[in-house]
């Protein structure tokens, strides 16, 4: 599951994990979203972090992007600080950055093709006949044929989006992929075909990827390991096939979904 | 009374705040625009956007204002005799003051709100943080073109207007009010000078700036769905409209001394 790394020393080899969180802290306003994550996802790992609506699963990858700034705690990214980084170097780490959003994020005013190629066009300055091609590949990945290329995002339904913006987000062939809620709002079927291709997309690219999702059917098939947000804390880490014998009463709340339990839902949206 | 207190302070804390984060933003775009990379496709697509396709409405407003300009003179100067004037009042009144003004509340109107309605969507969809995750920086590809296209095409706009309005106060002047095309002519051309003109395209320029960056603005913080996105778009023609007429009333004073 993780791989060791080689130090450039030469020396002892030590095991730098991809992702390392300690300590994060964020809160909007008065609310404290995030109360001290601590949590390392190894390179080539799936980690899946499950909650409820409002736990601030969006909020932590949001954190990990540079999107939003933590108040305190500390992010590492192949063992390197990303917290206060300069605008040069968070520019530069974006390249190892892919995201599927919850709701697609496709550009509407650009063809779908466009939308698959603009990370390689604008992010990295590719010329657009070669970004094309790369873009109806990536396309062709996640089972969508050339026709779909042309057409505009608003013509495709829910599934579709959502393999498009799969295909956008692997396109750059990103070290770490996150996914946001990738199966919600999906009928079961195209909610598997979208887990399967997370699979399959993450494996080809050599990945690491951090999904979050409240679909446990999702989480069991795509993860290697799973968290539990709880009240802006991780209250159980553990391999994906422990899950079920956790001995942790959050978590068997979760997973069989029971209302009654420690978990009371949040009122409010973070 | 403390309550009471406590709420005039936050408020005018958030007003200073608002400010504040207004400044930035606009300070971010005046250094952004001469700096690469830049999106000539984009900057084209927004001036054809914002110019081209408010010819029609910036040139009927502008027609309609000179010949009104024209009837209303008239009435006012044949009292005190002074019909004469009326070609120097058209002119000089469209190219420093009316071109301008006009030409930007409207563009506010029609370009301005679309803009922060367009932003302003992205961000309530996730869109510009999706730009952000394919390194590109939003500001640099989604406001500087807009910032850019509005300092480019109001001047240009304005141009037609001056010259659309001069022309419906001639007409009305000539076929209604009986005045001789010739001296009609004549007077126009004697009394304008080209610090007039100028004058209206620098104003014209700072209120295209204006326009575009309160669309973008208010887009960008735009929270909230449909509600957030129909706010920002209410708050960026509004605010939009009152700075131009602010700033044209300080741009007159610093201009023309006065």
């Amino acid at each position: 599951m993780s791989d060791a790394r080689t130090s450039t020393s030469g020396a002892p080899k030590i095991s730098v994990p991809k992702i390392s969180v300690r300590g994060l802290r964020k809160s909007f306003g008065p609310k404290l979203v995030l109360d001290g994550i601590d949590i390392d996802c190894a390179v080539g790992e799936s980690l899946v972090i499950i909650g409820g609506s409002g736990t601030g699963k969006s909020v932590f990858i949001k954190n990990i992007l540079g999107l939003l700034h933590p108040e305190s705690g500390s992010i590492k990214i192949d063992g390197a600080e990303t917290v206060g980084m300069s605008r040069a170097g968070r520019t530069a780490l974006m390249y190892k950055f892919g995201m599927l959003f919850q709701g697609a994020a496709l550009f509407d005013s650009l063809h779908v093709w466009e939308n698959v190629a603009f990370g390689l066009i604008q992010g990295r300055g590719m010329e657009r006949a070669r970004a094309r091609d790369i873009a109806f590949e990536k396309l062709a990945a996640v089972g969508l044929g050339a026709e779909v290329g042309e057409l505009r995002p608003a013509e495709l339904s829910g599934g579709m989006q959502k393999r498009v913006a799969l295909a956008r987000a692997i396109a750059a062939e990103p070290e770490i992929i996150f996914f946001d809620e990738p199966t919600t709002g999906l009928d079961p079927i195209m909610a598997d075909v979208i887990n399967d291709l997370i699979i399959k997309c993450v494996r080809e690219v050599g990945a690491t990827a951090v999904s979050i999702t409240h679909d446990m059917v999702s989480a069991r098939k795509i993860g290697d390991r799973i968290a539990l947000l709880h009240k802006g804390k991780i209250v159980w880490q553990g391999p994906a096939d422990e899950i079920d014998n956790s001995d942790n009463p959050f978590v068997d709340q979760f997973v069989h979904g029971r209302a009654e339990g420690p978990i009371q839902m949040e009122v409010r949206a973070v | 009374m403390t309550i009471f207190l406590a709420r005039v302070g936050a408020a005018f804390l958030g007003f200073l705040a608002a400010t504040g984060r207004l400044t930035g933003f606009a300070l971010k775009g005046l250094v952004g625009i001469f700096s690469p990379p830049f999106y000539p496709r984009l900057i084209l697509r927004q001036i054809v956007y914002m110019g081209y396709y408010s010819l029609p409405v910036v040139g009927l407003t502008a027609l309609f204002t000179g010949m009104v300009l024209a009837l209303q003179s008239y009435t006012g100067f044949s009292r005190f005799n002074a019909e004469s004037a009326i070609a120097t009042v058209v002119v000089l009144s469209v190219t420093r003051e009316l071109g301008p003004v006009i030409a930007g509340l409207m563009v506010a109107g029609r370009v301005g709100a679309a803009m922060a309605a367009e932003i302003g969507t992205m961000r309530v969809t996730d869109q510009i943080d999706a730009l952000t995750t394919l390194s590109t920086d939003p500001y640099r590809y989604l406001v500087l073109p807009r910032l850019l296209a509005g300092l480019i095409t109001m001047p240009l706009l304005v141009v037609v207007a001056d010259i659309i309005g001069v022309f419906g106060g001639y007409l009305v002047s000539t076929y209604k009010l009986g005045f001789n095309v010739e001296s009609y002519l004549v007077s126009t051309a004697q009394h304008l000078e080209t610090s007039d003109v100028v004058s209206g395209l620098v104003k014209a320029g700072v209120f295209g700036f204006i326009v575009a960056l309160m669309g973008c603005y208010h887009g960008y913080q735009s929270r909230g769905g449909a509600e957030g996105v129909g706010q920002a778009t209410t708050y960026a023609v509004v605010s939009a409209s009152i700075l131009i007429l602010v700033t044209d009333y300080l741009l007159t004073a610093a201009l023309f001394g006065t």
